[in-house]
């Protein structure tokens, strides 16, 4: 188990230096100078070169890329172009509130996704079966910021039951003001983690494991939590794990449409104005939190599934 | 024997699926019984209905099998019409049951220590209590030790111990019956030796009776006190293994023995079979149920369907030509 825990983390500390490497061509290729866009078209050309020393962009790229590592190795993401704040700063200041974005989706997927695929499987073709699998393609058939934008007109503006814009002060109002933006994001995956795992947990009952439990008198409740659902689980983690890099993306919109501080503002910003070491930087965070959490959920299941466990250590 | 020393008697028992071309008809009028602590084999073909009628026995058909008919009494009490709730009580308490591939049959993602104490749910004994149960079990099962093992996962065991394993698991209750389905299918020649061994003398410590499934007539020769031969959904024959081994009555029976590779002496270049498929079971035939693959078959067996009856040492044939002479098969 732990040898798996260091080479999964190898493989991603692998993929954190490849998207880094990716982005600087990514930039390299953009038309346009940073440094002239950020001083602006009357800029002299000595101060242009003299931002260009400053950000390295004069390197050839791979020095470019090796410098940046080495930054970051030191923690040291550069600067701000507009501000002159070290962009680390930037970027933890502006974290907490899309983490709390992006987990209040989670738990909106996760939390009734599993009880409603939990329903769907053990009453198959019930109302609550058809209802859930026609509302999770339809929901998820609709862009999160259509839904986001529905939401507002509807409960914030209609309604008045939630604040249109901001991510509030105090737990009670940052919690309030996280429940529109959080449903935006999250309401697709609830009907993509139902569907995913009631088709699990469907195949897991016909498994014969589960005659033998059910041969042995142990009651159907037993056998669909503890039997069952320990293993149908699995996938769905895998597929949440993948899910929250598309949470990263779509909380972009959810931050400008609700008018929410966060790293999606925050990139969406610096990338209009140029502002390239807060887009590597913002980028760099988000792939290393993408990478962690799949590498976290790669060791739940290896923690929940002694199979892998055994396929590992063989 | 009489009916009160019966552990299982069934009575023209019938089973049939619903499916889109129409009913099929799986088990049909299917009765035998089983003595206390007797050993009885029940052989069939794949597809013959031997694995419904196990399903049946044990309440666990699938959603599109119904029991049209007949009954299965566990002691007297009908289990073909018995609540859910009762099944359950009955269920790895007086009846256990061992399956055929003991890599799928136990949870993989549970220790088999938590498997063994998940069954003993009916026990109100500490957790404790039903682990030390497991062990003794485990041990009696030749697990070599067991105290360690117990904690290990069921793909951290050989195939042949995890059959035993799973032979623990039914007999932990000491159960009155044990149906086991095919159960040493999945072994290779010694293992099966090894497992028959094992559940003998565990069925005479024990005392419980046995409904063994199987296709491998050397096994139920070795095993079995009484044999029930199935075709195409009916029992076609049955009565104490000797005799029916000595001198089978039903056409089927003598092709099926003639068939076995280990009747077989001398080397030869095909091995024998016997000509013909399996009758539609959603469109029955008229008459008997072998006639289109019986060499011996006549225009009555086409027309009329022929009523178990006692011949030579066999209890029920179902053949209008049950005192024939045996069929001669061609090599």
């Amino acid at each position: 188990m732990l040898s798996y825990g260091l080479k999964r983390l190898g493989l991603s500390v692998a993929v954190v230096v490849i998207v880094i490497a990716a982005l600087f061509v990514m930039i390299y290729a953009v038309p346009g100078d940073p440094a002239r866009v950020a001083l602006g078209p009357r800029a002299s050309d000595a101060l242009v070169a003299e931002l260009r020393a400053r950000l390295g962009l004069d390197l050839p790229i791979w020095s470019q890329i090796l410098r940046f590592y080495g930054s970051i190795l030191q923690g040291d993401l550069g600067r701000d172009v507009i501000s002159g704040a070290p962009v680390l700063k930037v970027i933890l200041a502006q974290l907490p509130d899309t983490l709390r974005l992006v987990g209040g989706a989670m738990l909106v997927a996760v939390v009734p996704g599993i009880v409603l695929g939990v329903i769907s499987a053990t009453h198959r073709g019930s109302a609550i079966d058809r209802l859930t699998s026609v509302l999770s393609v339809s929901v998820m058939a609709v862009p999160s910021f259509v839904i986001a934008i529905y939401l507002l007109l509807i409960f914030s503006i209609n309604l008045g039951w939630f604040p249109a814009i901001g991510a509030g002060q105090g737990f009670w109002d940052v919690a309030h003001r996280l429940v529109l933006p959080s449903l935006a994001l999250g309401l697709a995956w609830i009907g993509y983690t139902a569907r995913i795992l009631r088709a699990s947990m469907l195949e897991v009952t016909g498994q014969s494991h589960v005659r033998t439990a059910r041969a042995f008198g142990i009651s159907d409740r037993r056998i669909m939590y503890d039997y069952v659902l320990r293993i149908a689980i699995l996938p769905t983690i895998t597929v949440l794990g993948l899910g929250i890099g598309q949470m990263l993306s779509g909380a972009v919109f959810a931050e400008i449409v609700f008018g929410r501080p966060g790293i999606g503002k925050l990139v969406y910003d610096a990338i209009l104005a140029r502002n390239y070491p807060v887009v590597t930087g913002t980028v760099l965070f988000t792939t290393v939190f993408f990478v962690a959490v799949n590498l976290a959920a790669d060791l739940l299941i290896a923690w929940l599934d002694p199979r892998v466990r055994h396929d590992l250590a063989h | 024997m009489t009916q009160t020393d019966d552990i299982l008697s069934v009575d023209g028992l019938s089973v049939s699926y619903a499916t889109p071309t129409g009913t099929l008809r799986a088990v049909r009028d299917v009765s035998f019984t089983i003595g206390r602590g007797e050993i009885v084999g029940l052989v069939g073909e794949s597809g013959c209905g031997k694995s419904t009628l196990m399903q049946s026995i044990l309440r666990l058909l699938p959603g599109a099998a119904r029991i049209e008919g007949g009954a299965i009494r566990l002691s007297g009490e009908d289990l073909a019409h018995a609540p859910k709730k009762r099944m359950r009580q009955l269920l790895g308490d007086r009846i256990s049951v061992v399956f055929q591939d003991p890599m799928e049959t136990l949870n993989p993602v549970l220790t088999v220590g938590r498997q063994m104490i998940d069954i003993q749910h009916r026990s109100r004994e500490s957790r404790a209590a039903k682990r030390a149960r497991a062990v003794a079990m485990l041990k009696r099962v030749k697990i070599p030790d067991a105290e360690t093992k117990i904690d290990s996962y069921p793909h951290e065991f050989s195939g042949g111990m995890r059959q035993r394993v799973a032979i623990a698991m039914a007999l932990m209750a000491e159960p009155d019956l044990l149906v086991a389905d095919e159960p040493t299918t999945a072994l290779d020649a010694t293992l099966e030796i090894a497992t028959i061994d094992l559940l003998r003398e565990l069925q005479e410590e024990i005392g419980c009776a046995i409904l063994f499934i199987t296709h491998h007539l050397g096994v139920v020769a070795e095993l079995c006190d009484r044999i029930d031969i199935m075709y195409a959904g009916a029992l076609v024959e049955s009565g104490p293994t000797m005799e029916v081994f000595r001198d089978p009555r039903h056409p089927y029976t003598q092709l099926l023995f003639a068939c076995d590779p280990a009747q077989i002496a001398e080397q030869r270049r095909h091995l024998p079979s016997i000509p013909g498929s399996l009758p539609d079971l959603i469109d029955l035939p008229q008459g008997c149920i072998f006639a289109g693959r019986c060499p011996r078959a006549e225009d009555r067996c086409r027309t009329e369907a022929p009523a178990p009856r006692a011949a030579g040492g066999s209890e029920q044939v179902r053949c209008h030509f049950a005192d024939a002479p045996r069929l001669e098969v061609p090599a």
